[in-house]
């Protein structure tokens, strides 16, 4: 009974530290997904005297993914009754060229006005419109999300390490005497901690497994993914065969490194 | 005729203010039966750990078994104990194993095949008349019993010594007889050299045996 009440004491630690790293994979599946919409919707308005060469602006910044011209059909097209062919002829030759910017990533407000500083080099450009102010205070924010949740998540590993160091140390007193026996009789130090290892590596097998059960339960139920397309974020919750693998990874890790500190620090009872 | 133990001005301190053995020169034969006596804190336990390892020495020299144990590399000091059989007064047994498998841990440790071991703890416990607890756990069983179990263990593996710490220390007199009785069967019949350390020799004894006393720090031989 006490034997189990420490197999489940270690099997909760980890079962917290997985739990953590799996939340905080989540998180980042969200926040990359929402930066993703977030690209997709964003563009800068550029516009000019005169016509661009859009090939060469393309090629000038790497963040730059595509440029089009915005035709001006559309607004000369509602005003076309109001003028005539000539007149209208005039103010299309007249008009400045619009262009629409789309970049291959969510910019930092840095990337963003480093981008504005190069475009501002070419003489016809008259204005860029980047949204600025709008995109700084979501960009900001998103930092911010990321900034807490990666703490939160280093202060939730770290406890729970500490956690799993003292349940090992707990191991470490309850194997010392059957470690000694065997010693005394000349077991080499690999058969004196297979017990210790054996014990670690089941521990973090069934951890896994149980990270497992609960996203299955998680993603059955559905309300987190319900919430999640409200946003228009489509991620996976739980990969079941990529999670699950780096997940028991990191469990095994974690349990067999701890075993090995206790083996190491093991000195025979004189 | 071969020594297995031979000691030459061995002192032994757990400390450097306190030492406990001072400078003792003495050996012990192949096949003989030694006794080594002395006050509770003579140093009697302190002597059998260095004798087999579990305390290096801070001067002098110290063989077991041809070995040289100051100069032993771990490994080499795994490889020897698989030659001694050890019996402590606490037993020393491991408690969330079964009888059976108590015995067979010089067996496992030494490398014997499941099926050799298994024949090998069955005529064991069947010597030490515990055949019939050997699927149970240490703590089921009586003082005496598990210090059977623990002569049962100390035999297993045909050791060339067997060293043994006040081994009737926590027992009755009939309990204590058998293991006795035990030690000098290894001894008459298996040549097994024995050292044991107690506070007195039983009277019943009918063998030969070598009898070194300690008496502040200083070990010498009682003719």
């Amino acid at each position: 009974m006490k034997s189990l009440r420490n197999h489940f004491s270690l099997i909760l630690a980890l079962f917290a530290v997985l739990l953590s790293i799996q939340v905080f994979n989540i998180i980042e599946r969200t926040i990359a997904a929402y930066e993703k919409n977030l690209q997709d919707n964003y563009s800068i308005v550029i516009v000019s005297k005169t016509a661009l060469d859009l090939k060469f602006l393309k090629r000038s910044d790497t963040i730059i993914a595509d440029i089009t011209e915005i035709s001006p059909a559309k607004v000369l097209e509602k005003v076309k009754k109001d003028f005539k062919q000539k007149n209208l002829d005039q103010i299309r030759s007249s008009l400045p060229k619009f262009y629409t910017m789309k970049l291959t990533k969510y910019p930092s407000s840095f990337e963003l006005s480093d981008l504005e500083r190069s475009l501002r080099k070419i003489s016809s450009i008259t204005k860029i419109e980047d949204f600025s102010k709008s995109h700084d205070s979501v960009h900001k924010l998103l930092t911010l999300f990321k900034s807490v949740i990666s703490f939160l998540g280093f202060i939730i590993v770290a406890v729970t390490a500490l956690l799993i160091l003292k349940e090992m140390r707990l191991w470490q007193f309850q194997h010392q005497e059957r470690m000694n026996i065997m010693a005394l009789f000349g077991a080499p130090i690999w058969l004196r901690s297979a017990v210790l290892f054996r014990l670690a590596i089941v521990d973090a097998i069934l951890a896994s497994i149980l990270v497992l059960v609960t996203f299955f339960i998680i993603d059955k139920n559905g309300t987190i993914e319900t919430e999640l397309d409200l946003l228009n974020i489509n991620i996976t919750l739980f990969n079941y065969v990529n999670d699950f693998f780096f997940l028991l990874g990191v469990s095994l890790a974690t349990s067999i490194i701890l075993a090995t500190f206790i083996v190491l620090g093991h000195k025979e009872e004189v | 005729m071969d020594k297995v133990i031979v000691a030459k001005d061995l002192t032994l301190a757990y400390n450097e203010d306190e030492v406990i053995i001072k400078e003792a020169s003495f050996s012990v034969d192949s096949g003989s039966f030694v006794f080594i006596t002395g006050a509770s804190g003579s140093g009697k336990s302190t002597l059998l750990k260095s004798l087999y390892g579990a305390l290096d020495s801070k001067s002098g020299s110290l063989i077991v078994g041809g070995v040289e144990l100051d100069k032993i590399s771990s490994k080499k000091l795994d490889f020897l104990r698989r030659h001694i059989g050890i019996v402590f007064q606490d037993y020393k047994l491991v408690k969330e194993w079964t009888i059976e498998k108590n015995v067979m841990l010089p067996l496992i440790i030494s490398g014997y095949a499941k099926d050799v071991s298994g024949m090998q703890v069955q005529k064991l416990l069947s010597h030490v008349k515990l055949n019939h607890q050997a699927g149970k756990y240490p703590l089921e069983l009586s003082g005496g019993e598990q210090q059977r179990v623990a002569m049962a263990r100390a035999l297993a593996h045909n050791p060339i010594l067997i060293l043994a710490d006040e081994p009737t220390g926590n027992l009755d007199d009939y309990s204590s007889q058998v293991i006795w009785n035990l030690l000098e069967g290894a001894n008459n019949q298996l040549k097994t050299t024995i050292v044991v350390v107690t506070h007195h020799i039983p009277e019943s004894l009918t063998i030969k045996y070598k009898h070194y006393h300690i008496e502040y720090g200083v070990v010498y031989e009682v003719s």
